[in-house]
């Protein structure tokens, strides 16, 4: 492997996503007092994760049923308020045994 | 230097809210490691890469063009794409900080916007820089962490095993937004115009050639865009604004 190369790249994605992060905590030092810039700035974490989550969670796993099976039991889970760790080791769980299912069965 | 009551109890909710954090971004780095090591990248520049970036998607891609011997331009260009969602993220957040924060504990504090760390901070109603430490310590821990481990055990895992982890961030995701839209059908509105339009980005021919940061970006600024125009909140309290955000 090329050793400057990894350094030049590694350096290059560093400094990009740096300051994509710093910039606006740096710049923005007043309260936004506009109600539609506020409530945008409030939706936007639910709109970011949303439209990150599906449909990639549904491909996630090595095959689509059990990236369903593991949606379906993080949905349900998630719903009734559990927490992050055990939705996702629950959704983790259900995937492999799914996954293991079907690779005995077919 | 001693630090005050207040600043040590900010510290230590951090330190505890960072924790399942980064027992979930333990496995993903793990994946990250292994994938880098079967680039033949060496273990220590795998480790790099997760210490100065602390992304996953983005640093992921990046690696990969790396590895395959992309331009630096192309590096930084997709690297820009995938991760300008954080600059949404940053934004809301300085909306959260006192506005005499300094500019030292700001450029710190930028280190570690993720989506995960992002999430749990935008759910308080006021975000300080040692609460930010505190929640940023431990999933950076867990990140250069799980690298180096999986980079160095490449074959611990059983394949199977490893597929099935793949899932596991994003179920942290929705146990995050979920709960929310139970209470509020505003945010379920929002929630489900983001996955409506993903899933056009995803299936329609013509839109799924957009790159995933892209379409993240897109999905994201209508689907908050939708929510700010239809469902304006009234803030009636400032200090019960933002309660119920993820």
């Amino acid at each position: 492997m090329n050793y400057p190369r990894i350094l030049i790249a590694t350096f290059i994605m560093a400094l990009v996503t740096y300051l994509i992060r710093a910039i606006p905590l740096l710049l923005f030092r007043k309260k936004i007092k506009n109600i539609y810039v506020q409530s945008f700035l409030y939706y936007v974490p639910y709109a970011v994760l949303g439209a990150m989550t599906f449909p990639d969670i549904l491909q996630s796993t090595g095959t689509l049923a059990a990236g369903v099976a593991g949606f379906l039991v993080a949905l349900v889970l998630a719903w009734k308020n559990k927490g992050l760790l055990t939705v996702a080791l629950s959704a983790t769980a259900v995937a492999f045994v799914t996954e293991r299912l079907l690779y005995y069965l077919g | 230097m001693l630090l005050t009551t207040y600043t040590k109890t900010q510290l230590k909710e951090g330190l505890a809210l960072g924790m399942p954090i980064a027992l979930g971004y333990i496995s993903v780095s793990f994946a990250f490691g292994m994938m880098a090591a079967g680039g033949n990248l060496p273990i220590w520049s795998a480790v790099l890469i997760s210490m100065t970036n602390l992304t996953s998607a983005g640093q992921l891609a990046g690696t990969q063009l790396l590895i395959a011997g992309a331009p630096y331009i192309e590096i930084a260009m997709t690297t820009f794409v995938i991760n300008i969602r954080y600059f949404l993220m940053s934004l809301s957040l300085s909306q959260k900080l006192r506005a005499d924060t300094g500019i030292l504990k700001r450029m710190g504090m930028a280190i570690g916007i993720t989506d995960e760390i992002f999430a749990v901070a935008s759910g308080r109603k006021e975000v300080t820089p040692a609460f930010m430490a505190g929640l940023i310590a431990l999933p950076y821990l867990g990140w250069a962490l799980g690298t180096l481990v999986g980079a160095t055990a490449s074959y611990l895992l059983p394949q199977a095993l490893r597929d099935a982890l793949g899932i596991a961030i994003y179920g942290m995701f929705l146990a995050i937004i979920v709960p929310p839209c139970r209470k509020s059908w505003s945010c379920l509105a929002v929630v489900l115009t983001a996955v409506v339009c993903s899933c056009l980005f995803h299936y329609m021919p013509l839109l799924c050639q957009v790159p995933a940061g892209w379409r993240i970006i897109i999905c994201a600024v209508a689907a908050a865009g939708m929510g700010a125009i239809v469902f304006p909140i009234h803030p009636p309290d400032e200090k019960t604004e933002g309660e119920a955000a993820p």
